[in-house]
């Protein structure tokens, strides 16, 4: 229990997404969930771009592309839809953009790895490959039949993101293609 | 069938979601009358041809696409964004 103010409260235990389900590590790959913080998803109204780059202190990605500055991340989310990762944005922006907390509404894992295009080509129907995706590329997509946003933050190394209620299956699914590529030795 | 949304390229079909005759883009006026409205709810052509659907890239960005596509050669002529060509329109 807490005190909050004169009474007490359960002292709830916060847990992660994907909590007890990770780190994976087989056949050389690397699967471990990522805390990402405070998460904001930003749509810049009609015509309001500028104001919002302003305000932001740096140009919003281009479609499908991830720009870092300053351990703040702003990626590509779906149309005229942006997701700031690590940390607040300024107030202001609520005039010219719609914003939504999302913090704890995503689960975020990180595959790694030599064979890591190999697991995803298994679940993902894009062309995830160096030549066509690269460090800083963002997509949407379907990992299987769950809806899908994937980075790649690395040579072999991506960030895959799904519905906080989804985690379970996400680590089950990327698990499971790890396991079947590892058992061809 | 491969589909190439305006924004994010070419994806499998699997990521869209298919609507229907791209129609719903010239919706009537409220008192264009009942004749202008029926055709609008109930009558669509089915041409062996060239066809216009609306599309959404629902597992994708969540774009609307009007999808121009040949229903005898199953070819996929052109893809445009829903809100594009709705402005052209007005």
């Amino acid at each position: 229990m807490i005190q909050m103010g004169a009474s007490y409260v359960v002292d709830l235990v916060a847990k992660t997404p994907a909590e007890g389900l990770l780190p994976v590590t087989m056949g050389g790959l690397n699967l471990r969930e990522v805390v990402l913080g405070v998460m904001i998803s930003l749509a810049p109204f009609k015509g309001q771009d500028v104001q919002v780059e302003k305000l932001l202190g740096g140009a919003l990605p281009k479609v499908g592309r991830s720009v870092s500055k300053a351990g703040q991340e702003v990626v590509w989310f779906s149309q005229g839809q942006y997701l700031v990762i690590g940390g607040a944005v300024d107030m202001l922006l609520v005039k010219h953009a719609a914003l939504t907390d999302q913090s704890d509404a995503w689960c975020a894992i990180t595959l790694e790895g030599v064979g890591s295009e190999a697991v995803l080509a298994r679940l993902v129907p894009v062309d995830l490959r160096a030549g066509t995706f690269k460090r800083g590329h963002a997509l949407r997509s379907q990992l299987g039949h769950m809806p899908l946003h994937i980075t790649r933050t690395g040579k072999d190394a991506f960030r895959l993101m799904t519905f906080r209620s989804m985690a379970g299956t996400m680590v089950h699914e990327v698990t499971h293609k790890i396991k079947l590529l590892s058992a061809r030795g | 069938m491969r589909l190439k949304c305006p924004l994010c390229g070419e994806r499998d079909r699997r990521e869209f979601y298919y609507v229907g005759d791209a129609v719903a883009l010239a919706r009537p006026d409220p008192d264009a009358g009942i004749s202008a409205w029926d055709d609008y709810v109930h009558n669509r052509d089915n041409p062996a041809g060239i066809t216009r659907d609306l599309w959404q890239h629902e597992a994708g960005c969540a774009a609307w696409v009007v999808v121009t596509r040949n229903t005898v050669s199953h070819e996929v002529l052109d893809t445009a964004l829903a809100s594009d060509v709705k402005r052209a329109m007005s």
